[in-house]
């Protein structure tokens, strides 16, 4: 098995979700076996070959300085979860990220 | 024929020459959706008033002699993930259940310019992530073609309400095969275009540098039509080319000349459905008795498609999905609840005495946004999520990221080879066809495997597309892939055209009861 | 503060480049607008919106590489920087990871009063980055929630990153204080840091020479200075605090307990405190933005922004003190100001002919009273053609100096011309055949002093002095001085 429970659960609080005990379980044996699937990759030799970020070969796609129409403001906070007249409203943020 | 049965290109023809209405046609298709759709829930919303509306208005202005559009009427059901403004853009997920965009994708904006009747929203796998629609967040789609089984996915509804004569155009999106993939399960056509031909402004976002949306249909034309309305540069999408875009209506009846294709040996081994090997070889024949030459040519990077995407695409969906959090819109977790879960797992932790634990015990921000993310999300998604995030994260990139990104680049020199020596490759969608719901929902590895023959050719970056080509003893239909270099859109739809003047398999619909 | 131990500085500076729309979307940057007014679905980082560059953005970036004598690759590229903060409605910043749009620079810094050797400061990197929002926190903290404001999301920043090459608090502020000039000269940013245009974090430890060689102290990261002031200050206190922890506990980077941390400036208390981080929140993962494309930039491209710069604030100093003869303090006071200032000091000397008196003026009295009313120089009512000819009279003589200042005060006051503000404050030239006449009948006046001055009593010429100012405000002391010794030599 290519990845532990602990892991699994670091891996959890990074992409913030959150496994209860019998989904921490399954996910650690299911992870584990599509990565091992993934090991195939390991013998295809790539010394030398460009990674290929995008399949598109442009470039300098630039937009020029021009102020265009925002968002009235019950608009942008139309489909927030919680909020006052003029913020977006989360629980108490503490400290840097 | 009936309005239902006809292909959009028929029925356009039918609206010009004034032999039928907008009204008419839109009536037509909210009927065969009353009819089947509870059955087969192609739809997760219908806009029946709306749809009406706009055929009306749209059937006003023709009868005026004032300018229609390109689409002049006709129904266009669309995936569940291109914004629109105003109303409901779920993308197949609780997240974003009651969410509604505040602007219009792209590719709305330009069905609604074309006069598209905007008749509904199909379903789909949560955010694009599956090929069987068993994970949309809103229940099954059936195939059409037998109701037991998967339409595929992630366009599953878009390929089943065409297969089901609900509408005649359908626009989905192609992440590994999400497009090609369920119109080949569903007997209808689909496309893949080139990775930038058309504008991802407004697409809910699943894996950016593989995402492109594809029209589907039941015919060449069809899709022609479809693409010349929704190609295009976007200043909007800086991924988009902005590079004309052919008329590829007027020159799809044109045959290839000296068609060369190439049969990639590699798609032809260990897994491959004997009756879809067979009804691709036979499409291949029928090609040669059209003037074309067959060979065959080896991608000997091919079998590590599935590896490779199924890296990329977590790592980007990991990125593109971390927007989903509660704090500004879609989906929050109730935070009373959640308090009260905090405060007693605090509490039991001071009782055990366990520090270590205690100072590792979510902030409730940090609680807020794994509560919503874990309500929010099915298992497919946080499956992807947790794949990407581990594969990008500190000491795995180059093991798996990076080197991913080197094997795409081998897959396209693959293609960059092949496309020196033929002009079309062709091959199966699926290895095999529909098969049942149910069956491969507790194996991930399976499911991914089905992409084998598609999700190439989004690495890679270049245009395919999915023919229907026959049908399997059990009657369920069988695609053939026809896959050409980037911008050879053209290409494709002739050779599709060619085809469909030699065989009927676009037109076998299937009975509904 | 002197410390026997080698001190090392590291700087990381954000400044908002002066656009007039964000980095990928065209929302206005203004500062100041009321809380999320100035958004659309890309600021708030909804489903399907996709980022497209700012060209302004990028120019400016390279103007600011180029000036800190910065390579520029001729490929660069963007990425993303995940994490979860409200203020960041993406989960991502995009920003620039393993290819920057320029490295390898550097600034040269100095001390006109000679505090430290001049010396450059290298330039790792600069690079563009998108900023995040803004989180403001209730006051009991813990008990109600967090507000956002999306206004200043996306908002295009350049991120300076020199190398540890600073060795005081005071090489910091002066790296600070020429890097601001500097990006002001280009008109790149208004580096304004109350509205955030500027922003500093440093990373600052020590080195130690001890008997088993140089051992390195934890490097610690501070945070939360809101001026260069605080920045020297809280550098100071890191340098205290840093010899007294290693003089305790000996702790090593890299060793027990030695690794890196993040202290936050506490400007009401002077201190710096520690800030909880956890750990997994480094884990960025950084991969290429897929949704942009990469930059590539010619030869001629850099060239043309190169042509572009303008004179720099160095060059400046420099021409400076080699054209008007000044001092490397008086240039450099000069130049601080910022250029407007340069350029009415620039007119003036030319016009007075004395590069000197024309710096002694500007940086007195002209400005004392910008200062004073809080105005640029630009809204100085006193033209620089204006002045000069009030420079000339005090140089020759006609105007004692201090009549000169009630004169410009004057000008300045009542917003008008040199002779009708003389006329009104009734200050008339004093020519030489008056200021003659003056002294003679002081002289006759005044048998006693005469005689103390033959005696070689020069100091009795002030009675002189004295009676002809009560006679005669506008008497050039100096003159009457020289007038009255010379008579007197001839009686």
């Amino acid at each position: 098995m290519s990845i532990s429970r602990e892991e699994v659960e670091k891996v959890s609080l990074l992409g913030r979700l959150l496994l209860g005990p019998g989904e921490l379980e399954k996910m650690t044996s299911q992870m584990g076996q599509i990565l091992d699937y993934m090991h195939l990759l390991s013998e295809v030799d790539t010394e030398n070959v460009e990674p290929m970020a995008h399949a598109l070969d442009l470039t300098n796609v630039l937009r020029d300085d021009t102020p265009g129409v925002s968002l009235p403001r019950d608009e942008a906070l139309a489909a927030a979860p919680h909020r006052d007249d003029e913020c977006f409203l989360v629980p108490a943020v503490l400290g840097d990220p | 024929m009936s309005l239902i049965e006809s292909t959009a290109t028929e029925l356009l023809g039918q609206l010009q020459s004034g032999r039928t209405t907008a009204v008419e046609i839109a009536a037509a298709c909210l009927k065969q959706i009353d009819r089947h759709d509870a059955k087969i829930k192609a739809f997760l919303r219908v806009d029946r008033d709306g749809a009406l509306a706009r055929a009306a208005e749209i059937d006003a202005r023709r009868k005026a002699g004032k300018p229609v559009g390109r689409l002049g009427g006709l129904p266009v059901a669309v995936k569940d993930l291109l914004c629109t403004k105003g109303q409901r853009t779920t993308c197949g997920s609780r997240m974003l259940e009651n969410f509604r965009p505040p602007y219009d994708a792209t590719v709305i904006a330009k069905l609604r310019a074309a006069d598209a009747v905007l008749i509904g929203r199909t379903n789909m796998d949560e955010f694009a992530m599956g090929g069987s629609n068993e994970n949309s967040a809103f229940g099954l789609t059936h195939n059409p073609w037998d109701l037991t089984r998967i339409p595929g996915g992630s366009s599953g509804g878009a390929a089943a309400s065409l297969a089901a004569s609900m509408v005649p155009l359908s626009v989905g999106s192609d992440t590994g095969g999400s497009v090609r993939q369920p119109a080949g399960f569903c007997g209808v056509l689909g496309m893949k275009p080139t990775y930038g031909r058309v504008s991802r402004y407004g697409l809910v976002a699943f894996a950016s540098s593989l995402d492109q949306i594809g029209p589907l249909g039941r015919s060449a034309e069809d899709i022609a039509l479809l693409l010349e309305v929704i190609a295009g540069g976007d200043p909007l999408d800086s991924t988009s080319v902005d590079r004309p875009v052919p008329k590829y209506t007027e020159s799809i009846a044109r045959p290839l000349e000296n068609l060369r294709i190439g049969l990639v040996r590699e798609h032809f081994g260990e897994g491959l459905d004997a009756e879809v090997e067979a009804a691709v070889r036979e499409a291949t024949r029928v090609y040669q008795s059209l003037g074309a030459t067959v060979s065959e040519l080896s991608m000997p990077h091919g079998k590590y498609a599935v590896a490779t995407y199924y890296i990329i695409a977590p790592c980007e969906a990991s990125s593109n999905l971390a927007r989903y959090d509660g704090a500004h819109y879609g989906h929050r977790t109730d935070e009373k609840a959640m308090a009260v879960e905090l405060a007693a797992q605090r509490k039991a932790l001071q009782q055990t005495g366990d520090s270590r634990k205690l100072e590792a015990l979510d902030n409730p921000l940090i609680r807020m946004y794994r509560r919503t993310r874990a309500e929010g999300f099915g298992a497919e998604v946080k499956r992807r999520i947790m794949i990407g995030t581990y594969a990008l994260s500190a000491g795995y990139y180059d093991a798996y990221y990076l080197k991913a990104l080197k094997v795409r680049r081998l897959i396209r020199q693959d293609y960059d080879r092949a496309f020196e020596q033929v002009d079309l490759i062709a091959g199966p969608v699926a290895p095999t066809p529909a098969f049942e719901i149910g069956e491969k929902v507790d194996d991930p590895l399976a499911m991914y495997l089905l992409d084998l023959y598609t999700a190439s050719a989004n690495l890679a970056g270049i245009a395919g597309m999915s023919i229907p080509c026959g049908l399997s003893t059990g009657g369920l239909p069988i695609g053939l892939q026809l896959q050409a270099p980037p911008f050879e859109e053209e290409r494709l739809l002739r050779a599709a055209h060619m085809f469909q003047q030699a065989t009927d398999w676009h037109t076998r619909r299937p009975e509904l009861s | 503060m002197s410390t026997p131990h080698k001190v090392v500085i590291g700087l990381e500076v954000h400044v908002q480049l002066d656009t007039r729309t964000k980095l990928f979307c065209s929302c206005s940057t203004q500062f100041g607008a009321p809380p999320n007014t100035q958004t659309c679905p890309l600021c708030i980082g909804m489903p399907g919106t996709l980022p497209v560059m700012n060209r302004r953005a990028l120019e400016l970036g390279m103007k600011a590489a180029l000036a800190l004598n910065c390579e520029i690759p001729r490929f660069t590229k963007w990425d993303r920087k995940n994490y979860y903060y409200p203020d960041l409605p993406k989960g991502y910043q995009i920003s620039q990871f393993d290819l920057p749009m320029s490295c390898d620079g550097y600034l040269p810094i100095s001390d006109a009063k000679g505090r430290f050797e001049p010396k450059r400061v290298g330039i790792i990197r600069a690079h563009l980055e998108e900023d995040a929002g803004k989180s403001m926190h209730a006051e009991a903290a813990g008990k109600a929630d967090s507000r956002i404001d999306l206004n200043r999301c996306g908002t295009p920043l350049l991120e300076i990153v020199s190398e540890p090459d600073m060795r005081s608090a005071e090489e910091a502020k002066a790296f600070l204080t020429e890097l601001k000039l500097l990006l002001v000269y280009l008109g790149v940013s208004d580096c304004n840091m109350q509205e955030g245009s500027l922003r500093v974090d440093a990373n600052i430890n020590l080195h130690v020479d001890t008997s088993e060689g140089t051992k390195a102290t934890p490097i610690v990261e501070v945070k939360n200075m809101n001026s260069f002031r605080a920045v020297e200050r809280a550098l100071a206190y890191e340098i205290v605090r840093q010899t007294e922890a290693w003089e305790e506990t000996h702790t090593e980077l890299g060793g027990p307990g030695g690794f890196k941390t993040t202290r936050g400036w506490d400007e009401s208390a002077q201190v710096t405190r520690p800030q909880r981080t956890k750990e997994e929140s480094s884990d960025y993962r950084y991969f290429p933005e897929p949704d942009l494309v990469p930059v590539t930039v010619t030869e001629d491209q850099i060239e043309q922004s190169r042509q572009s710069l303008g004179e720099l604030p160095a060059a400046l100093r420099t021409r400076l003190e080699a054209t008007y003869e000044i001092t490397p303090y008086d240039s450099d006071v000069l130049v601080n100001q910022g250029r407007a200032l340069v350029d009415y000091y620039i007119e003036l000397a030319e016009a007075c002919g004395d590069g000197k008196q024309a710096a002694n003026w500007v940086q007195q009295d002209v400005l004392r009273t910008l200062n004073e009313r809080q105005i640029p120089v630009e809204q100085f009512p006193v033209s620089a053609a204006a002045l000069a000819p009030l420079l000339e009279k005090v140089r020759c003589g006609k105007l004692d100096a201090n009549r000169g200042r009630e004169v410009l005060a004057g000008m300045v006051e009542l917003g008008r011309g040199l002779e009708d503000v003389m006329r009104e404050m009734g200050i008339a030239e004093v020519d030489d055949s008056a200021l003659e006449t003056l002294c003679r009948e002081l002289l006759e006046a005044n048998p006693k002093i005469v005689a103390d001055l033959k005696a070689g009593k020069q100091k009795a010429v002030g009675g002189l002095i004295g009676q002809a100012k009560k006679q005669n405000p506008n008497v050039n002391p100096g003159k009457v001085r020289q007038l009255c010794l010379e008579l007197v030599e001839k009686m």
